[in-house]
């Protein structure tokens, strides 16, 4: 042993050698993306939380939040992450018309949410700087929506590709499973963020 | 699930069929993706912004040199000693360390032919340049972030507005790449290393960047979330840490923390790293402990997310959290103390060579045991809320972040230079910058302990007249760092250029990156190499025992 790693050929032959390919690691990459990304909002909710904490009224009084509308975003949200994955597996059988259906129905489903959003926003009669609980409101919801809105795109440009004869099929199909993967994320984001700043004023 | 529109083919690589054999000088000024590229970058990049920073380092201990305000004015003060700490942790030691030699060598000693995802690579570096300019900017948009670098609310938000929140996107922007390099180096270790390598067959330098990355990823984002709330409360009217609203500035430090404690572990835990390399390469003896010191990695970062708040103990912090960050904080001593024993026992008994990478190993031995030590005293809370914030915190994290950070870049650069530009540095150059360094180090950081000790605060321009003694002597030794630095720099762009031309494996060593040529080709392998030994395999055989050279070393054994 000379002290030098032997460089025993892995595969024969310069020409194969040069075409190796290694796996698909992009999921990987984004799960562990998302990781730390969920720990952006942890902090978010973490400072909420403490706020909650340590003031007597929490929402004070002339910043109640609404409720009805954003129970009803979230059925819209939560149940479109089962569409969405109601698409990827029709891609998985290699049904691209199944998945833009499906995949399509969650765009419009996504917009939804962010129109209410929206209009949740226009109609509560408070802004960003009214009190501290208001800051933390838009903040949250406001980096939740901007997420939801990056989900949409990617959605819309998985939909985008789909165009391309043979783009995704039951063997390549990496692009929507990560617009889901991202799609869920988003999903369990707002699950918390429901249940720490809607359903904990209910106490 | 191996798909073909999204795996790197090595022509994808370069372009398209013909490309070039190596890279030519412009494409290091490219969005290039080549991982020896980017780690190039990262490390060019990080050694310029080590100059600026040193630069204000040496103005700010030349008005410290009288106990009058003589020579910056307070506001340019403030700007440098918010900046000299912001740049030399976001820009120079985590680029350095982290960014410049993981992104080299993983790769390249797993048997990679690229990181996992090239292109977010890039990104992350790129994301680099643009952030130290907002920096530079920020001192021609109202003089310079005035707040330290830590940043406390309220005095950041009431002083130098604009610059605060340049100061708060170059944060976000250098925390972003952080978040992205530490994906791909996850992934990459995870999924790319050769089939032949088990997980206990990887360079511990692997190890350490796997335990970087997890509390990069970890604790980044939350610093990311402490920077939009103070952005928000600077520029859009919240009130998340003003007191008089309703915030609460704690949250801030909590938050900062959470993030900045373990930041210390990131710039020391590759150069923990780099150490468990250089060392066994130098002492010609296998790594002692090969597991304690993989395992004590992942302990630093597991218990490193649960110490921050030792950073607060003055903050009206309960009574139960500073018995319980006490003791959690003490906890990091013992795998720090199993990796600091592992390395003087692989010392022991060894055919030492005296070259200038164990020189500065061996020195960052010595420096870190003694910032080691008053690391515990600080961590203890009722010293430290005696030396809060006076001159003993600064020497204590000067004595961990230059004796064992810098030292362990430099030390890096000595050994891996050879690698990366198929020359030699020239070592008594090399023995003159290690010298300079060393005497350097102790006589600028070592009275600052005393300083603190008798209560000189830190972040003053001015001081008590009783304190001038050993400020004198502290700027007679940063004046020492700075001189130490031409040597270095001569020696590394005059031997890039002319230097020696090193082989494959000038050293000897047995990891894998030296199976290759120097510098390595650009897919690091024509065909990709079979680990057959352990990568500290030193002292089975009597032929390896040649000198740096390669001339025959006397074979006399104890």
């Amino acid at each position: 042993m000379q002290g030098t790693v032997d460089s025993t050929p892995v595969v024969t032959g310069h020409e194969v050698a040069a075409h190796e390919e290694h796996q698909d690691l992009r999921v990987l990459g984004l799960i562990t993306f998302l990781a730390s990304e969920f720990l952006m909002f942890a902090g978010f909710f973490a400072v909420f939380l403490v706020f909650r904490g340590s003031h007597v009224q929490w929402p004070p009084e002339e910043t109640e939040v609404e409720l009805l509308l954003p129970a009803v975003n979230t059925l819209i949200l939560v149940s479109s992450s089962w569409v969405i994955n109601l698409g990827t597996k029709a891609i998985k059988k290699n049904d691209l018309a199944g998945m833009r259906k499906w995949f399509g129905i969650t765009a419009a489903m996504g917009a939804i949410f962010l129109a209410g959003q929206v209009y949740e926003y226009m109609n509560l009669g408070y802004g960003l700087k009214t009190n501290l609980f208001s800051n933390c409101f838009y903040l949250t919801t406001g980096f939740h929506g901007a997420h939801v809105f990056i989900g949409l795109v990617l959605i819309l440009g998985v939909l985008w590709r789909s165009r391309r004869a043979n783009h995704y099929n039951d063997i390549t199909h990496t692009g929507p499973e990560m617009a889901e993967i991202y799609w869920h994320f988003v999903d369990v984001v707002w699950i918390v963020l429901f249940s720490l700043i809607y359903l904990l004023t209910l106490i | 699930m191996a798909q073909a529109d999204i795996s790197i083919k090595p022509t994808e690589l370069q372009g398209g069929h013909g490309h070039p054999d190596k890279w030519k000088w412009y494409d290091y000024f490219t969005f290039n993706v080549d991982h020896k590229v980017i780690g190039i970058q990262y490390l060019v990049t990080s050694f310029l912004f080590y100059l600026v920073g040193g630069f204000m380092a040496v103005l700010m201990r030349t008005e410290l040199a009288t106990p009058n305000s003589d020579f910056l004015s307070p506001e340019l003060y403030n700007a440098f000693l918010t900046n000299h700490g912001t740049i030399m942790i976001f820009l120079w030691i985590v680029p350095a360390a982290i960014g410049g030699f993981g992104n080299y060598l993983i790769p390249l000693m797993i048997g990679a032919r690229d990181m996992a995802f090239p292109k977010l690579n890039a990104l992350a570096f790129w994301l680099n340049p643009p952030a130290g300019l907002l920096l530079a900017a920020s001192f021609f948009l109202g003089g310079g972030a005035q707040s330290g670098w830590t940043s406390y609310p309220p005095l950041s938000e009431i002083t130098a507005n604009l610059p605060q929140t340049l100061w708060c996107v170059t944060l976000i922007m250098v925390g972003t790449s952080s978040i992205l390099g530490s994906v791909n180096f996850l992934v990459t270790i995870w999924k790319m290393r050769v089939p032949s390598m088990a997980w206990d067959q990887m360079p511990l330098f692997c190890w350490a960047m796997v335990a970087t990355s997890v509390l990069a990823l970890f604790a980044t984002p939350v610093l990311a979330a402490a920077m939009v709330l103070l952005l928000f409360d600077i520029n859009f009217g919240t009130s998340f840490f003003k007191p008089d609203a309703g915030g609460n500035v704690v949250v801030y430090q909590h938050l900062f923390w959470f993030y900045s404690h373990p930041a210390v572990y990131l710039m020391i835990l590759p150069i923990f790293g780099i150490m468990s390399e250089v060392i066994p390469v130098h002492a010609r003896k296998p790594i002692f402990g090969y597991k304690a010191i993989a395992y004590s990695s992942l302990t630093i970062c597991l218990v490193g997310l649960f110490v921050w708040v030792h950073h607060m103990f003055t903050s009206g912090t309960a009574p139960w959290m500073r018995i319980f960050f006490t003791i959690s904080t003490l906890i990091v001593a013992v795998p720090t103390g199993i990796k600091i024993f592992s390395w003087v026992a692989t010392l022991w008994g060894g055919k030492i060579r005296y070259t200038t990478a164990m020189l500065f190993a061996v020195g960052l031995l010595s420096m870190f045991v003694f910032g080691g030590l008053s690391g515990v005293t600080l961590g203890a809370a009722p010293f430290d809320i005696h030396v809060h914030d006076t001159y003993y915190v600064v020497g204590h994290f000067h004595y961990v972040l230059y004796g064992g950070s810098v030292f362990g870049i430099y030390s890096g650069i000595y050994h891996w230079f050879p690698k990366i530009t198929g020359r030699m540095l020239n070592e008594p150059l090399g023995k003159v910058h290690f010298v300079l360094t060393f005497i350097g180090t102790i006589i600028t950081f070592t009275p600052m302990h005393n300083l603190g000790m008798q209560g000189m605060p830190r972040r003053v321009a001015m001081y008590d007249p009783q304190f001038a003694h050993l400020n004198q002597l502290v700027t007679v030794g940063a004046y020492i760092l700075a001189v130490s630095v031409i040597p270095f720099y001569f020696n590394v762009i005059w031997s890039w250029m002319k230097g020696k031309e090193a082989g494959p494996n000038p050293w000897n060593a047995m990891t894998m990156e030296w199976t290759t040529d120097s510098p390595p080709i650009i897919e690091n392998w024509e065909v990709l190499p079979v680990l057959t030994h352990g990568p500290y395999a030193y002292g089975m055989e009597r032929a390896d025992e040649v000198g740096p050279a390669g001339e025959p070393l006397p074979t006399s054994r104890p």
